[in-house]
């Protein structure tokens, strides 16, 4: 199973963090604290695979963006990868050619679609198609919430009603 | 007028945004989340930062309390928090309004809810509780979306204790007609059954359903929840073993969709997890291994393509093929596929290889040799995870002849990684090896030097315990532990003429324990000599005072003589009024023992002798003292869990807020807060509640095994260093001395090279020779396997072998199942057995040192029970485990059942484990008190077993055995019994005891036997027959709690009466009284391990209130009712 997933830019800005076991505030920030700094200290040839207190770390780097999971002893490292490829994928797809921005500003969306593809730290969802499918409807169920609600929201928030 | 302004540009964004494309960033770039990361960006400081998000937090504070603010913000202003709490800036106030976001927004609302309350709360939350309503309604929706966020959440995060109101809801989704919402129950389900596996068993059929459901996506779903299953328990599912093969079979096939391709390969992440499924049932299983042989050879064959998602595959594969029950065309196979991954250029392949290799060395030590030149290399890359990971493979084929030269490669590695995690790992590995391994006394003390240079403060407390227990017990040869103690000395006191103050306090603790007993060994190093290189360390600032006892103690020891009088008496001076107590009462001691040279030697007696120390653990001495004090009138003593359980008593609600907890707090901080070398403070309230202080003592830093007791019958007494007392548990040591055995061991013939350029290939040649030694023909494979058993001058003695069967402690913490088949047997294979016995002693020597589980690599525990790799099916049959487990012959063993037990009920007698040697059975009885375990040993050779050992422990059960007398001979074709009591220490639903059996044969080594032997709760629970006024009172008493609607016995005309009968003749409860509708039922493991149910009928189920003392013990009861319920 997998334990976090974390984002961050090669200045160890933090973009995205999703754990999968119960920890203290206190103790993610110390173990993000670290594992930036480890997996920023490494040079690009070097292995993606990191052995780090009893965890296994994998990551990759998409362009200024880290991709970084912690898996158990017993899970594939080499699957682990392809599933941070996949999710790259993922946001590409939906973002149209990701970049860090999209993340930035999105980030919520980022979300959303990373629960539609791994739910409590296993893969959900492999197929690419279907998780697009699951969340283009929860998007476009948004877009008609938006229609019907936005012409009366503002005119209730500007006071006129 | 400028609130409203404000409140319409907030809008705008938003209906600009409508025409726009779903994700696109500029557009939310120009929302307030957009502005916030503009300013963030544009700072400079991390101050201006804080102050900024400051600012935020508080304004959006403001606004989320207001009562004006529309849901709509809302989902605006929870982005920005989310942002926020990612930047580790603190917004708890917003957790609530997360959850009333999540509760009452619409769909596109609610959907930021439940991300702001997954991304905030974790399961234990207490806010959650307010979630579980919300989650109620959402399932009930008709909107497939909003169920499916309310899946969603429920599938990170739940309460445990609200499962069973959403259960039957998340169950019936599992037949809904969309597959994504059938998919996500299942790992909902999941979920549950992670953090609650009591809650979800009755569904394990619906589990099955799910595997077979025509959606892939859905069934690999269901997959994780067998995996698990699995893995706790592979017994139960071979039956399933075709449905994965033919799974697996039609997914490599590529019959799935074309959608769950990844780059042109089927359902990767479905073959894996299916080839973990069949590794796990494969294991020790000759015949579900057959199973499964074809198709790992077609995933062999089919994933040749040059794509990472291929070796993943392949890996997997390899894996589950070494897992399994060995087959040899296929061995060669994975072999070859190891062998392209380690050749690999790419990095993460050469890794994993690396990884493949060390899981698959003890099996095939010749694959090791083949890749011997790439292993070279691999130990100078400069990707230190590399290095690390190559360390790790040498440390699994280090034998007595290359020990050297792995040993300094692991130093060097130690010189230059920087992670504590691995520091802590290594030297504990170096250590070992150097226990195990070491070709002479210099060497072995200054590897030791090393380690504790290096391990410093960080390293497993162990370390120096067992090191010094070493030079205390030494070996046979008197002349050769005088050489070694005498080469510690003089290290030592170079060590101190140079810079003490580099050295961690824990070496200098070392140091100081053995100068202070061996220092006299040099007759060319004066006393006071030693003493003044003793007091600078007490001069040094960064000693600590914990140190500083231990070199007054060392000075206590060594202050005769005249010249040694003045230092000694210039330091108990200064330390004499230190304000440490601790000092100063070794300031004390040191002052009056160098005034007094005749008390002096008998306090501190230099012979050596070990005789046992007599402890008056009772002090019986002060039996005077106490009666007097009660004749003056004194309150008699209660020990401090009397005294808390009528605190209790007489306060129902106490709430004084220090009353209950200080007579912990005094006990724990006289030991805790004192870590001294002979815990004095501890001694004098040994009498309380000595199990609690035993316990807290094993906190304290560096413990040494058998703390000396300060006062015994005769008053103070003669006080000796502490490990002593450990030394007399043991018998004499089974090594050889190092004399004898250098003469047998040839000298190294190769000199190691230090450090080997990578240019030069001669170089890098010698290495590999002098790294791969022992492991390269045949003969010298089996000379590997004879020199582990000879060469172990340093090892450890498995205090396990030691002691006498009769004892009832557990020391053998063995990992339930973990070595569980295991059957060894030396007349097999010598090299199989040495390496097994190898790895198998390594586990026990560390388990029983205590805490230094971490060291044990896991690959240990795992390689015991694989199966080798050996392409003979002899080995394999003599190794399969179970065979025949209801054999005819072990009928007749109910006649050797001793006659105090025959009235009683006894439990089928199973075939346990069974070599060419021994076959172990064993039954249980049930007395009326407690549990009896029978054990069968049958010799079935023809020479007599000597020396016969049986140790049985578990984690949960407190074992102790009932003859006194050890069985130590067993004549041919005879059976012996050994009895256990067995009582519960712990519930559980089920409990493994491990066992292990020792003995030795008419002419060969010591050889071991393990077994299994499972248990369930039920054979504990006797009924408990109260009243039910008692019962009232012990419900009220008790704190631990368990509810569960159970299935009702609908069709019987008094249901309840029929239930509660059926559990009572099942599970032997004792039922107080039924009224009406309601029913209570007590039932006890011990007198004071009760449980009290209280059943009511409600909506055609028993709803099931279960109470007692014990954690853990509802929960297991609950189990067996419902399991009971179910077969009936």
């Amino acid at each position: 199973m997998m334990q976090f997933m974390l984002l961050f830019s090669r200045q160890g800005k933090l973009r995205l963090q999703k754990w999968y076991v119960p920890l203290s505030d206190k103790e993610k920030k110390k173990i993000t604290r670290e594992l930036v700094q480890t997996v920023l200290a490494r040079k690009p040839k070097m292995c993606s695979f990191l052995e780090w207190r009893d965890l296994k770390i994998v990551y990759k780097r998409y362009a200024s963006l880290y991709f970084c999971c912690a898996i158990e002893d017993q899970d594939n490292e080499l699957i682990t990868l392809e599933i941070i490829h996949r999710y790259v994928e993922l946001l590409d797809k939906y973002f149209g050619s990701v970049c860090e921005l999209d993340i930035i500003f999105n980030f919520e969306k980022a979300y959303f679609i990373l629960d539609e593809f791994l739910l409590g730290g296993e893969a959900q969802e492999t197929s690419k198609k279907n998780v697009l499918k699951a969340i283009e409807q929860a998007d476009l169920l948004q877009e008609d919430a938006k229609e019907a609600e936005t012409p009366r929201s503002v005119l209730e928030e500007i006071g006129l009603t | 007028m400028s609130d409203v302004m404000e409140k319409t540009l907030t809008a705008l964004p938003s209906l600009l945004s409508l025409d726009s494309q779903p994700g696109s960033a500029k557009l939310s770039a120009n929302s307030k989340l957009g502005n916030l990361i503009r300013g963030i960006t544009e700072l400079t400081s991390k101050h201006e930062e804080e102050k900024l998000i400051q600012r935020e937090l508080s304004s959006i504070k403001e606004q989320v309390s207001s009562p004006n603010t529309t849901m709509r913000q809302m989902k605006e202003l929870m982005v920005r928090t989310i942002y926020c709490e990612m930047l580790g800036y603190e917004a708890s106030f917003s957790y609530i309004h997360a959850i009333k976001l999540a509760q009452q927004g619409n769909v596109l609302e609610k959907r930021v809810g439940y991300l702001a309350v997954s991304l905030f709360l974790n399961e234990s939350h207490e806010l959650l509780l307010l979630l579980v309503n919300t989650v109620l309604k959402d399932l009930q929706s008709t909107n497939l979306i909003e169920v499916c966020m309310a899946l969603t959440v429920v599938s990170q995060m739940f309460p445990k204790d609200m499962i069973p109101a959403i259960l039957p809801l998340v169950e019936e989704k599992l037949s809904h007609s969309k597959e994504i919402i059938r998919r996500k129950a299942v790992l909902a389900l999941y979920k549950f059954y992670l953090i609650a596996p009591n809650q979800v068993q009755h569904i394990h059929n619906k589990f099955r359903k799910a595997l077979c459901d025509k959606d892939p996506g859905v069934m690999s779903a269901s997959l994780h929840i067998y995996l698990q299953l699995i893995q706790e328990n592979p017994e139960g599912y071979k039956d399933l073993t075709m449905s994965f093969v033919t799974i697996l079979k039609q997914v490599v096939m590529g019959k799935l969709p074309m959608d769950f391709n990844y780059h042109c390969v089927p359902a990767p992440w479905l073959q894996i997890h299916l080839l973990r499924i069949l590794s796990l049932l494969g294991k020790n299983d000759q015949s579900m291994s057959e199973i499964m042989y074809e198709i790992l050879d077609e995933s062999l064959q089919r994933a040749e393509m040059n794509h990472n998602i291929t070796y993943a595959i392949l890996y997997e594969c390899v894996k589950c093929i070494y897992t399994i029950h060995p087959k040899p065309d296929l061995l060669e196979k994975a072999a070859k596929c190891i062998g392209s991954f380690v050749l690999s250029p790419r990095i993460n392949l050469k890794y994993l290889g690396l990884k493949a290799l060390t899981y698959v060395v003890q099996q095939d030590p010749k694959l090791v040799l083949q890749h011997q030149m790439t292993i070279i290399e691999c130990l100078d890359h400069p990707d230190l995870i590399i290095k690390r990971e190559t360390l790790e493979l040498l440390f699994r084929i280090t034998n007595a002849q290359n020990v050297t030269v792995i040993v300094e490669k692991m130093l060097d590695f130690l010189q230059v990684s920087e992670d504590n995690h691995t520091t802590i790992d290594l030297v504990g590995k170096v250590a070992e090896l150097a226990e195990k391994y070491a070709p002479d006394n210099e060497w072995f003390i200054e590897t030791m030097n090393t380690v504790f240079s290096v391990g410093g403060d960080v390293m497993q407390p162990d370390i120096p315990n067992s090191f010094l227990k070493l030079l205390l017990e030494g070996f046979d040869s008197v002349e050769e532990d005088k050489k070694l103690r005498l080469f510690a000395v003089n290290s030592y006191v170079s060590l101190l003429q140079g810079e003490p103050s580099r050295l961690p306090q824990r070496f200098l603790q070392v140091i100081c324990w053995v100068l202070g007993e061996y220092a006299h060994l040099n007759e060319d190093v004066e006393p006071d000599a030693v003493l003044r290189l003793l007091a600078k360390l007490l001069d040094m600032k960064s000693s600590t005072s914990e140190t500083k006892s231990w070199v007054l103690i060392a000075m206590t020891k060594l202050c005769s003589g005249g010249a040694a009088f003045s230092v000694a008496h210039e330091v108990s001076e200064t330390y004499g009024s230190s304000m440490d107590t601790m000092l100063r009462q070794r300031a004390q001691e040191l002052q009056h023992l160098s005034q007094d040279s005749a008390l002096q030697s008998r306090v501190f007696p230099r012979s050596g002798s070990q005789e046992p120390v007599e402890v008056d653990s009772s002090l019986s001495f002060l039996d005077g003292f106490v009666s007097e004090a009660l004749a003056a009138g004194a309150a008699p003593y209660k020990p401090p869990h009397q005294r808390q359980e009528e605190m209790s008593r007489s306060k129902v609600l106490s709430l004084e807020p220090y009353g209950l907890s200080l007579p912990i707090s005094m006990s724990s901080c006289s030991v805790t807060d004192r870590q001294s070398p002979t815990l004095l403070s501890m001694s004098s309230s040994l009498s309380g509640d000595s199990a609690e202080l035993s316990h807290k003592a094993s906190s304290t830093t560096l413990k040494l095994d058998g703390v000396t007791r300060v006062w015994g019958r005769e008053g103070y007494l003669v006080q000796r260093e502490p490990v002593q007392e450990a030394a007399q548990v043991e018998a004499p040591s089974p090594l050889r001395s190092p004399r004898q055995q250098g003469d047998e061991d040839s000298p190294h013939s190769q000199t190691p090279t230090p450090t080997p350029t990578p240019e030069s290939e001669q170089e890098k040649q010698q290495l590999a020779s002098s790294l791969f030694v022992g492991l390269a023909s045949p003969s010298s494979v089996s000379l590997m396997g004879k020199s582990e058993q000879t060469s172990q001058r340093f090892r450890r003695k498995a205090r396990i072998q030691d002691k006498p069967p009769t004892s009832g402690e557990q020391i053998n913490n063995l990992p339930p199942g973990g070595a569980a088949d295991l059957l060894l047997d030396s007349n097999v294979s010598s090299e199989l057995v040495s390496s097994l016995e190898q790895t198998h002693r390594n586990s026990l020597d560390l388990t029983a040192n205590g805490a230094c589980d971490a060291e044990l690599p896991d690959g240990d525990v795992k390689e015991i029970k694989t199966p080798l790799s050996t392409d003979d099916s002899v080995l394999a049959a003599g190794l399969s485990p179970h065979e025949g487990p209801d054999r005819p012959k072990d009928l007749c063993l109910t006649s050797y059942l001793p006659a105090e037990l025959s009235g009683l009920s006894h439990s089928e007698i199973t075939l346990l484990c069974t070599n060419q040697s021994l076959d172990l059975s064993a039954c249980h009885v049930q007395k009326e008190d407690c549990v009896e375990l029978v054990v069968f040993i049958k010799n079935s050779s023809d020479s007599a077993a000597h020396q016969l050992q049986m140790q049985i422990s578990c984690e949960e059960i407190e074992v102790s055995c009932v003859c006194d007398s050890p069985v130590e001979e067993l004549k041919s074709h005879s059976v012996t019994v050994c009895q256990y009591f067995l009582t519960v220490k712990r519930p559980s639903v089920c409990f493994d005891l491990v066992g292990m059996v020792y003995y030795q044969l008419a002419a060969g080594s010591l050889q071991t036997a393990q077994f299994l032997y499972k248990l369930p709760l039920t054979s504990f629970i006797r009924p408990l027959a109260v009243s039910t006024e008692e019962y009232g009172t012990m419900w009220l008493a008790f704190s631990h709690d368990t509810k569960q609607n159970l299935p009702l016995m609908k069709d019987e005309r008094e249901p309840l009466t029929a239930t509660l009968n059926l559990l009572k003749t099942k599970l032997q409860l004792h039922v107080v009284e039924i009224i009406g509708e309601e029913g209570i039922v007590a039932c006890c493991l011990r007198p004071d391990q009760q449980c009290l149910l209280h059943c009511r009928m409600h909506a055609g189920m028993l709803a099931a209130w279960l109470r007692s003392p014990v954690p853990d013990l509802p929960d297991s009861l609950l189990y067996h009712c419902q399991r009971a319920l179910q077969e009936r």
